[in-house]
């Protein structure tokens, strides 16, 4: 029973992991439910959603419940949750070892500092305006606004605990950015640096997953991810509206 | 010369996503890799004259595939090559501009925007599942004998 109990354990916070760091929610039952059979629980049933997780280890047995608040893109977790499954599922490891493991991946820190996020997001920015077919004259105003968004977004969110905010103030920025620019001289064309700076904030991922979710059956989770895409959408429009609109 | 600004840009937009969603530092440049095949047959397509949609579902299958592919040979979940492969074909980027024209009282261009929106990330689900049923295929029906 005590084994059952440290396995439990073990599926609640690697679920946990994965859907703060965004993977899909087929893919934690599935990681769950495949520690558990390795761990000898043979009817173990999971039901994840991106706020929340419900597992039981059988029909009779209690359930088990933990909220999801938090959710970012951090693949670098899922790739190390991922690899300390298979080992379970491999039997190299014990379940109490997995445990502390798991405890160890969920307290290090991100593989990229945010200097470097900032740095690659105006790298995005400037990329994404030559794509959609802009001017190479925009490159390097477009990797300012798109830098300074991001920088922007990220820095809010560390003060204020407001979620869809720090997207509103980073297209705020952007626009802000632009429009100084574009006024100066600096850029060329508006929207199309607009459009390339706003790429590292845009809930694109976000969409295509719930996409996915709802095709795979997966409705409450589809539909719950496919809201959050659009408010951050709209929130980013928003800002971005608030200087160009009243310009 | 356009081809080879699209090149450098998309791989260096896929890998830069990379950096954003934290994936893991060596497999940076496959994520890169895979996001500029996938964009360069998008925009092949398109220059050719083919609706966005369908073009867009063509890039996710090279996308998948290329994705399948990668996840066995360096055996990484395959989310981690997804994420930043597929990013330069998803419609953050209309999805933005919908709804700032919501904001901007545009309700026509908006609701048009918001449609393509729909189309385009549905169009990248079906390629992405396409490939998913090629895997299940193979996986079910061996070409090679069993050893």
């Amino acid at each position: 029973m005590e084994k059952a109990a440290a396995a439990e354990k073990v599926c609640m916070l690697a679920g946990k992991m994965m859907l703060e760091s965004g993977a899909e929610t087929h893919r934690v039952e599935d990681t769950m439910n495949r520690i558990a059979a390795a761990a000898g629980l043979e009817n173990a049933q999971s039901y994840a959603t991106p706020t929340g997780i419900n597992f039981s280890i059988g029909a009779a047995e209690l359930s088990n419940f933990m909220r999801i608040t938090k959710r970012s893109m951090d693949l670098h977790k899922i790739a190390e949750v991922n690899t300390i499954s298979r080992k379970i599922v491999a039997n190299e490891i014990t379940i109490s070892e997995a445990h502390s493991m798991l405890n160890r991946v969920d307290r290090k820190w991100p593989t990229f500092p945010p200097w470097m996020q900032i740095v690659a997001a105006g790298f995005v920015s400037g990329s994404f305006t030559i794509m959609f077919g802009g001017a190479w004259a925009d490159f390097i105003p477009a990797m300012l606004a798109g830098g300074a968004g991001y920088a922007g977004m990220l820095g809010f969110d560390r003060f204020f605990e407001l979620r869809f905010l720090a997207e509103f103030f980073g297209g705020f920025l952007i626009g802000l950015f632009a429009v100084i620019f574009v006024t100066i001289g600096f850029g060329l064309n508006l929207d199309q640096m607009i459009t390339g700076a706003v790429m590292p904030l845009v809930p694109g991922m976000h969409i295509t997953n719930a996409i996915r979710d709802l095709l795979a059956g997966h409705l409450v989770a589809g539909v719950s991810k496919g809201v959050e895409a659009m408010l951050t959408a709209f929130a980013i429009g928003a800002g971005v509206a608030v200087v160009v609109g009243f310009v | 010369m356009v081809i080879i600004a699209q090149l450098a840009t998309s791989f260096v937009a896929a890998s830069g996503f990379g950096i954003l969603f934290n994936a893991p530092a060596q497999r940076l440049w496959q994520c890169g890799t895979i996001g500029m095949a996938g964009w360069i047959l998008y925009y092949g397509l398109v220059q050719q004259g083919m609706y966005v949609v369908p073009a867009t579902t063509f890039a996710a299958m090279l996308v998948a595939v290329m994705t399948q592919i990668c996840a066995k040979v360096y055996k990484t979940p395959i989310i981690v090559f997804h994420v930043s492969g597929v990013i330069p074909l998803v419609p953050g980027g209309v999805a933005y501009d919908a709804m700032r024209n919501f904001v901007e009282n545009d309700y026509n261009t908006a609701v048009q925007l918001s449609a393509q929106v729909m189309l385009l990330a549905g169009g990248i689900a079906i390629g992405l599942m396409f490939s998913e049923v090629v895997n299940q295929l193979i996986k079910k029906f061996p070409l090679k004998q069993k050893r």
